[in-house]
């Protein structure tokens, strides 16, 4: 039964992006429906679990017979499991290195695009928009982070 | 790792470690949250687009039905006879002589009163530009101006060929515009950024400038006075909602009528010619293919050139001249065999699913199956062609209708008149298209492409195909071209690539469904042929709203329309609820509610991932069934006494009902009489399956009847039931007039005409 309610959430979330009604998906657009999923895995879990439905020949396409297999498999182990608030407060506390309560802008963008798996330039400025203070030129972490956690829910 | 290191160095190597760790933690974090993002923002595109759809469906279903009745119903007195004419009089022949008398807007007087603008002709430059300028200050053009304007274009537009060959050798630069849609900001904003039209700045406008904006005639008034003083350098193609079909449901109509009271109709019935005269295509440098929707397998761009163009002047409708034995039998030999079967009309019951229904209602999957080639038009059905069981059922039904309309039964020996009677006289023959006309030019109108190859129909959209990769190759090959632009598809970014970078859609109309739902875009082509696009929004509110504020703001209101549209299917939604729940619990499970909504909407959304946007009422994953449709009622409904099923059943149908009580008003009067209400309703009643009783209606319409003088005013009528002001607090649709004039709700004072 719980198998089947995944089955459903799948395909949902599939169809979004199956624009074409035959059951295949822009591989470009995977990532976005895994991750609607309620999984939160990193661009390299993402390279596999890619590698994983793609055909042999890869084809830009992902078809929804090989997808739901895997993806029932990734929701029944409950792999790639958000995570919590407190987690990500203790992240932004390790780069504010000098402990003020806030990165400024400098710091958030060097740490961002340059550190871990690095963001595109479009996905900095959007994070920016949101997140930094014009005034102060600064981002108060903890209020970001109640703020979007807020927003989700 | 060194443990040879010295303990500072481990602590910075460990604190880079970390810092790695916690950058890759909260990116991947903010990646799953932008990717959720973008999923809302996915569904609520799909919300409007799909309900956009589904109201283009439903009009072509309801003007099928209406050129079935027209062709084959047998009207037993002139009445009758009467009756159905007035619904879709096309009035050709009159105008055709009218348009030679400039007498119909040199007799109109202008007002010294009058501040807007004012036009002499021929037209210079500096008019048209002002004219930019004069409508950027919301002025109105008076009316003697808009119909000297339109006869001087019409003069002009009948001098083109249908394909217009524009070449970069002359304008150094080529701007191609998608959609406009009458949003005159976007306009002004294309020529401020881009500039005005010149001998050196080309233009090309790909059609659909108007409906739904507010300021339709505003473009068009623009883009005609353009047109005029830069012949050679200001193109314009056709789009499919330059219809006057079109233009009764989606706001065209009621802005013009609106904006001129005293001239209204005639600038409408100009228009309608117009509007057959603007050319279908152009062809950049005999390279470069601009239409407005697409292309089918069938395009064939030398018979669209050499056929008359004003002959079709609805892409909906179309009443066609059969053709001869000969050209019949040429074409089964010729072509393919799906042309020997004819299929049946959708709302007849013998309808098997596709391929026979072209027009079905469903856009989900099961239904798009293959077929070869367009949708002919059903109205073109050829007695002959039928086979005798087919026949016979398309008379029984007609009899059902008649009988339930009220009118008196046939015997069903006696062949319906129209068709069975000789070839058409000489007139009727060179007023109408052939069926292929119409289709290759549907065809263009229409089409969307697809990432598959192939060419289907269109279902959807009720009319044209989709057409895969293949198909623009094959066209693109064969004429040597080497791009196609076309728009017809509203695009997030306001344009979009596909076929291999092969066909460029642009779509020039920014926030069309909602402020911050997508940019606006238009391409500029110089002699390499490289297209060049740019992007931009035309309010700058949204510029400073992040994008989950954006999309926030979309969201909502598209949850809005469909919460409205589950609201108005209630009562089919209650029972489909009913059927989930045999143990009478008033609960079902959420998974059961997704399926039953689906099954009643048909609009094929993912309401899995809607759901916690619609239902916030559930616990353990149950949902009690009737509370919830409760509440949506109570957010459509403050009366607590509007609670009828026939309310629920006219809210549903109002655009629907709206354009019928305009084709039936065809001297745009405003009146219908009651009679004309009853029967018409009836008659559309008992096609769409609405179950009303007669006593019901006549109640309904004598109820209506503010003023007991046997007329229906048709605002009147849609106010009664808070309709109008509906739609115009939604602040999408355009101008609702009545409702700002009859601000204590009385009658409005009828128009003087």
């Amino acid at each position: 039964a719980i198998v089947a309610d995944f089955h459903k959430k799948i395909k949902d979330a599939f169809e979004v992006f199956d624009h074409e009604s035959n059951n295949t998906v822009d591989v470009r657009e995977i990532g976005t429906i895994i991750r609607s999923l309620g999984c939160c895995p990193t661009e390299g879990e993402l390279h596999d679990l890619i590698a994983e439905v793609e055909e042999e020949e890869p084809t830009g396409f992902i078809r929804y017979e090989k997808f739901l297999p895997v993806m029932t498999k990734v929701l029944l182990e409950r792999k790639y499991r958000p995570i919590p608030e407190d987690v990500l407060l203790r992240a932004f506390e390790v780069l504010d290195t000098a402990k003020h309560g806030f990165l400024t802008k400098e710091e958030l963008i060097k740490y961002m695009t340059e550190e871990g798996e690095p963001f595109s330039q479009e996905e900095m400025e959007e994070m920016l928009s949101a997140a930094i203070d014009p005034e102060s030129n600064s981002i108060n972490y903890k209020e970001y982070i109640t703020m979007m956690v807020i927003d989700e829910n | 790792m060194g443990s040879s290191t010295s303990a500072p160095h481990r602590f910075a190597f460990q604190n880079a470690e970390h810092a790695f760790k916690a950058a890759a933690l909260i990116q991947r974090w903010y990646r799953r949250y932008m990717a959720r993002l973008e999923m809302r923002r996915r569904c609520t595109w799909s919300i409007f687009q799909s309900i956009e759809y589904a109201g283009q469906q439903d009009q072509v279903k309801l003007h099928d039905f209406f050129s079935y009745l027209v062709d084959h119903f047998t009207p037993r007195n002139h009445n009758e006879r009467d009756f159905l004419n007035r619904m879709f009089t096309e009035e050709r022949f009159a105008q055709d002589s009218e348009m030679e008398k400039s007498s119909d807007f040199e007799s109109i007087e202008v007002p010294d009163s009058y501040t807007g603008p004012r036009l002499s002709f021929p037209l210079l430059p500096d008019q048209a530009t002002a004219l930019v300028e004069a409508f950027r200050l919301k002025q109105q053009l008076h009316a003697r101006y808009v119909l000297n304007l339109l006869y001087e274009t019409r003069k002009h537009l009948a001098q083109l060929p249908n394909i217009n060959r524009v070449s970069t050798c002359y304008s150094e630069e080529i701007t191609v515009c998608g959609d406009l849609h009458g949003q005159l900001d976007d306009l002004i904003f294309i020529f401020y950024k881009n500039g005005l039209p010149s001998p050196e700045r080309a233009y090309v406008f790909n059609g659909d400038f108007v409906d739904r904006g507010k300021e339709s005639v505003e473009i068009l008034m623009v883009l005609f006075a353009f047109m005029l003083v830069y012949p050679k350098e200001f193109h314009l193609n056709r789009g499919n909602h330059e219809d006057h079909m079109v233009n009764l449901r989606y706001g065209f109509t009621k802005e013009v009528l609106h904006k001129y009271k005293t001239h209204g109709k005639k600038i409408l019935r100009t228009l309608q010619d117009v509007f057959c005269w603007l050319p279908l295509a152009t062809l950049v440098d005999e390279k470069v293919l601009v239409l407005h929707g697409g292309i089918s397998d069938r395009t064939d761009l030398e018979f669209l050139a050499k056929l008359d163009r004003h002959k079709i002047v609805s892409t909906l409708r179309c009443k066609m001249r059969k053709e001869s034995t000969k050209q019949e039998e040429e074409k089964k030999t010729a072509n393919q065999p799906s042309s020997a079967q004819e299929p049946t009309p959708w709302f007849l019951p013998q309808s098997r699913s596709l391929p026979s229904t072209p027009f079905h209602l469903r856009p989900d999957k099961a239904h798009r199956a293959g077929r070869s080639c367009s949708i002919p038009c059903p109205g073109a059905l050829d007695r002959q062609e039928l086979s005798r069981h087919a026949r016979r059922s398309v008379d029984l039904e007609l009899e059902r209708c008649r009988q339930q309309a009220g009118f008196p039964g046939i015997k069903e020996s006696e062949e319906p008149s129209p068709l069975a009677s000789g070839p058409d006289p000489e007139s009727g023959e060179l007023l109408e298209p052939t069926q292929e006309e119409w289709r290759q030019v549907v065809d263009i109108l229409w089409s969307d492409p697809m990432a598959q190859e192939g060419c289907k129909a269109n279902t959807v959209r009720g009319g044209g195909c989709y057409f895969g990769p293949d198909v623009t190759q094959q066209l693109l090959e064969r004429y040597s071209l080497q791009l196609l632009i076309r728009s017809h598809e509203c695009k997030p970014e306001g344009y979009e690539f596909c076929h291999n970078r092969k066909v460029l859609t642009i779509f020039s109309a920014s926030n069309y469904y909602e402020v911050g739902s997508n940019r606006g875009a238009y391409v500029k082509l110089g002699p390499s042929l490289t297209p060049h696009i740019v992007q931009y929004q035309a309010n700058k509110g949204t510029h400073l709203l992040t994008m989950r504020q954006r999309i926030s703001r979309v969201e909502e209101s598209a949850l809005r329309a469909l919460r409205k549209k589950l609201f108005a299917h209630s009562s089919d939604l209650l029972d489909e609820f009913k059927k989930h729940d045999a143990d009478k619990t008033g609960i079902i499970s959420l998974s059961d509610w997704a399926a039953a909504v689906e099954s009643v909407l048909h609009l094929g959304l993912p309401w899995r991932m809607l759901r916690p946007q619609l239902v916030n009422s559930s616990t353990d994953n149950m949902l009690e069934y009737k509370t919830w449709l409760e509440s949506l009622a109570k957010e459509q409904l403050s009366r607590e006494n509007i609670q009828s099923s026939l309310l629920e059943k006219l809210y549903r149908n109002r655009s629907n009902l709206e354009t019928i009580f305009r084709i039936i008003d065809s001297d745009h009067s405003g009146f219908i009489s009651l009679d004309e209400f009853r029967q018409t309703w009836k008659l559309f009643s008992s096609h769409m399956n609405i179950d009303i009783s007669d006593d019901c209606i006549c109640d309904l319409a004598r109820s209506i009847d503010f003023n007991k003088d046997g007329q229906i005013d048709i605002n009147e009528f849609l106010e009664a039931f808070r309709l109008v002001e509906q739609s115009c607090s939604e602040g999408r649709d355009s101008a609702c007039p009545q409702s700002t004039d009859t601000s204590d709700g009385g009658p409005s004072s009828p128009d003087p005409h």
